[in-house]
């Protein structure tokens, strides 16, 4: 591997953008492939092309044998991302569970109390209200969005953006009377169901969590489950 | 806050900043219960200092001597490791799992 290759590996990663290093398992010629740039050095064919294009967007590393070529493509996508609004005491708990499980982690919280750093040692925090912070975050297809403050007027502007974007996961803290509530809001507010339906309600899955640490495990458990596509409902 | 989960091409960049021999060993093909996927990768330095992982520590010893190897005389390499459960607890892989690893030097 060349080390300018690597450098290029490393900056597409913290710039949030996918990229693969593919390699002729034959002839060891090696290449980068990313949108725009679908490594020309190693002269790939269109279903060439197509078969590495298919691996990094579905982030899948591994060997692809195309017309005869033994090519290995090790997938780089960003790594994925964890709102969560609400610097309560459960996130605590969430904020670094979820960053050694891979997520980048970005505590929502107007409330500067709550939000504090010393509650929340080396964790992104932003003290906007969720509607506007999440317009600054750009929620991708690799972002989810938990809400636990309980509060309507700090979580609903939340889930309001996280409904209208491509997040992977959306969870909202509460119990089974406030989750209805809720969804009261959001449908007055102009959510037809199939969209509420994306909201996992009470969040977290059905595991006796009580302590605050267990909740966390419960909805990130819930969350891993929807980052590989398996349905918990 | 920033994931945990360690970038090991992070690392292997930093080596090689500080003027370190680096090779990389990757993942290319699992058949049956391997214990990390395509992908995983390993990274080596002269000295032999390793971060990153190819396989539950069963193979590792092995992908390091290569590595340096592929240090020495930078020819990248395609590894196999298959085998059968009984030879599995000899290298230590419990689950009798097979996988290719491509050892290559940083340049």
């Amino acid at each position: 591997m060349k080390a300018s290759d690597l450098s290029r590996l490393v900056t597409a990663k913290t710039e949030r953008r996918p990229i693969a290093l593919v390699t002729d398992l034959g002839s060891h010629q090696q290449a980068l492939f990313e949108a725009g740039n679908e490594a020309p050095s190693l002269s790939l064919s269109p279903a060439q092309q197509a078969a590495v294009a298919e691996a990094l967007a579905a982030n899948r590393s591994g060997e692809i044998e195309i017309e005869g070529r033994p090519l290995f493509v090790q997938a780089r996508v960003p790594d994925p991302r964890l709102v969560v609004v609400g610097a309560v005491h459960i996130t605590q708990a969430l904020a670094p569970m979820a960053a050694l499980a891979g997520y980048e982690v970005i505590v929502v919280d107007p409330r500067r109390a709550f939000a504090t750093g010393e509650r929340f040692p080396s964790v992104t925090l932003r003290h906007d209200w969720p509607d506007e912070a999440l317009d600054a975050i750009r929620l991708d297809e690799r972002s989810a969005v938990v809400t636990l403050t309980h509060d309507p007027k700090i979580d609903d502007p939340a889930l309001d953006r996280a409904l209208r974007s491509r997040a992977f996961y959306i969870g909202a803290l509460g119990s089974k009377k406030t989750h209805a509530a809720r969804l009261q809001r959001l449908t007055e507010a102009g959510f037809d169901q199939a969209t509420l339906a994306r909201i996992h309600g009470p969040a977290g899955l059905a595991i006796g969590a009580k302590s605050p640490a267990e909740i966390a495990i419960s909805v990130l458990a819930q969350l891993t489950a929807a980052r590989h596509g398996q349905s918990t409902r | 806050m920033t994931h945990q989960e360690e970038d090991v091409l992070q690392t292997a960049l930093n080596w090689k900043k500080d003027g370190r021999d680096v090779a990389i060993a990757t993942v290319t093909s699992t058949w049956g219960s391997s214990p990390r996927p395509a992908g995983s990768q390993l990274v080596v330095d002269g000295s032999g200092a390793m971060v990153g992982s190819v396989s539950g520590g069963c193979i590792e010893g092995a992908v390091v001597r290569e590595a340096l190897d592929a240090i020495a005389d930078g020819k990248p390499r395609l590894l196999d490791f298959g085998v059968t459960n009984e030879q599995a607890w000899e290298v230590g892989l419990a689950c009798g799992g097979k996988l290719q690893v491509y050892v290559e030097r940083l340049e």
